[in-house]
C-alpha cells in the first residue's frame, strides 16, 4: 500500500499587503494577478505528436486540472491561454492567427515543441517555421515532443507571467506595437 | 489476364504508341507516346480488357534526362480480374502539357490538380486547374527537383537537436 494520504495545503502565499485584525489591504493588480494565475483556461490547438503529449498532461497521472485549468475550451470564447501543440503548416497559419485574434484580452500563448517553436525538422515548403512568424508567443516549451512535465513547466511559466505582469500590460505602447508588427488589431 | 496477353493486345491495337515496356516486380509498365495516351486509356477502359478503374495519377521529375524531364504516371486497374497496369508519358520541361482524363474518369480531377500543383504540368481540357494542396499564392511547384531541401543560410537550427 502506498502512503498517499491526501494532504490539503491551505498556505498558498498571499500577495504582499497590510494586515490587521479583520482586514487585509493590497494592490488590486496583485489580487487580479493571483486570480488570473489560478484560473487559466487553455485552448488546445493540437495538430500532431505534441498534441498527444498534451492529452497526457490532462490525464489523471499528470492532472493539469491542479492548476485551475479544469476545462479545456475548444473555442476562443473565454479561453485565455492558447496552447499550440504540433506542426503548423503554412496553409493552417491564417486559421491559427484567426483563433488568436478571436480570443479576448488578456491572453497568453505557449508554443509546445520544436515544430510550433521553430518548424522542427520540417524545413520544407509547406511548414511554418515557428508560430512566432504570425502571432506573438509568451512561452516556448522545448522538446520533440516534450514530456508532460515540460508542458506543465510551460504552464507554470505562464502563471508566473500573469501573476507578476501589470494588469494593464495589454494597454502599453510596447504591446500595441508588438501586435501591430503582427498586423493584428 | 497476363502481362503478355495485355501487352500483345495493346501493341496490336496501337503499334506505334508503345515506346517501351518493362515488368518490374511483375507489374506491366508501358511508356506511351504523349499524343496517343488518351486513346490508349480510352481503349483500355472500353475494350474487352475492362481495365476501367483509375487508381492514381502522379508526376515525376528527372532533371537529368534531356527532353524527358517531366513525366506523368497512370495506374489502372481491372477490378474483375485484379489486373494492374502502369502507363508513363514523358515530355520536355518547357510548357509541359498532357491531355486531361477528366472526361474519361471523374476521379482524375483532383489527381490532376495535385500533379499540376506539385509539378506544374498542365492538363489540357481540365475544367478547373488550380492549386489544391498548397496555399493559393504559393507561386511555384515545390516537388520539382530544382530547390534545395533546406535553407542553407539558417543559423537558428542545430542539426544535432533534430537527429541529422
Amino acid at each position: 500500500m502506498s502512503d498517499n494520504k491526501p494532504v490539503i495545503k491551505m498556505d498558498a502565499q498571499a500577495p504582499d499587503g497590510f494586515e490587521g485584525e479583520g482586514f487585509f489591504a493590497t494592490q488590486l493588480s496583485s489580487v487580479i494577478g493571483m486570480a488570473r494565475k489560478f484560473s487559466l483556461w487553455p485552448l488546445p490547438f493540437a495538430t500532431s505528436c505534441c498534441g498527444i503529449e498534451f492529452m497526457a498532461t490532462l490525464n489523471p497521472t499528470f492532472d493539469a486540472s491542479r492548476f485551475g485549468m479544469e476545462k479545456n475550451s475548444f473555442s476562443p470564447r473565454q479561453a485565455d491561454m492558447l496552447m499550440v501543440c504540433g506542426t503548423i503548416s503554412k496553409k493552417l497559419g491564417p486559421i491559427l492567427k484567426q483563433v488568436y485574434t478571436q480570443m479576448a484580452e488578456p491572453k497568453w500563448v505557449i508554443a509546445v515543441g520544436a515544430c510550433a517553436s521553430s518548424g522542427g525538422i520540417f524545413d520544407s515548403y509547406s511548414v511554418l517555421q515557428g508560430i512566432d512568424k504570425i502571432i506573438p508567443v509568451d512561452v516556448y516549451v522545448p522538446g520533440c515532443p516534450p514530456r508532460p512535465e515540460q508542458i506543465i513547466e510551460g504552464v507554470m511559466q505562464v502563471q508566473a507571467l500573469c501573476e507578476s505582469e501589470s494588469i494593464r500590460r495589454r494597454d502599453m505602447p510596447e504591446y500595441q506595437q508588438l501586435l501591430a508588427s503582427y498586423d493584428i488589431n | 489476364m497476363t502481362n503478355n496477353f495485355v501487352l500483345e493486345a495493346i501493341t496490336r491495337e496501337f503499334p506505334d504508341s508503345v515506346l517501351s515496356h518493362a515488368t518490374p516486380y511483375d507489374f506491366l509498365t508501358l511508356e506511351i507516346k504523349k499524343a496517343d495516351l488518351k486513346k490508349v486509356i480510352h481503349h483500355l477502359r472500353d475494350s474487352s480488357l475492362q481495365i476501367n478503374f483509375l487508381t492514381d495519377i502522379c508526376g515525376i521529375h528527372y532533371p537529368d534526362t534531356p527532353e524527358k524531364e517531366l513525366g506523368v504516371i497512370y495506374h489502372l486497374h481491372n477490378m474483375r480480374t485484379n489486373f494492374r497496369i502502369r502507363l508513363k508519358v514523358f515530355m520536355p520541361k518547357d510548357n509541359a502539357e498532357v491531355d486531361s482524363m477528366t472526361d474519361l474518369y471523374a476521379g482524375a480531377n483532383w489527381m490532376e490538380r495535385e500533379t499540376f500543383d506539385f509539378y506544374g504540368i498542365k492538363f489540357k481540357g481540365h475544367p478547373d486547374l488550380r492549386v489544391i494542396l498548397n496555399m493559393e499564392d504559393i507561386g511555384y511547384h515545390p516537388m520539382l527537383k530544382e530547390y534545395r531541401l533546406e535553407d542553407g543560410t539558417r543559423m537558428d537550427k542545430d542539426d544535432k537537436m533534430f537527429g541529422r
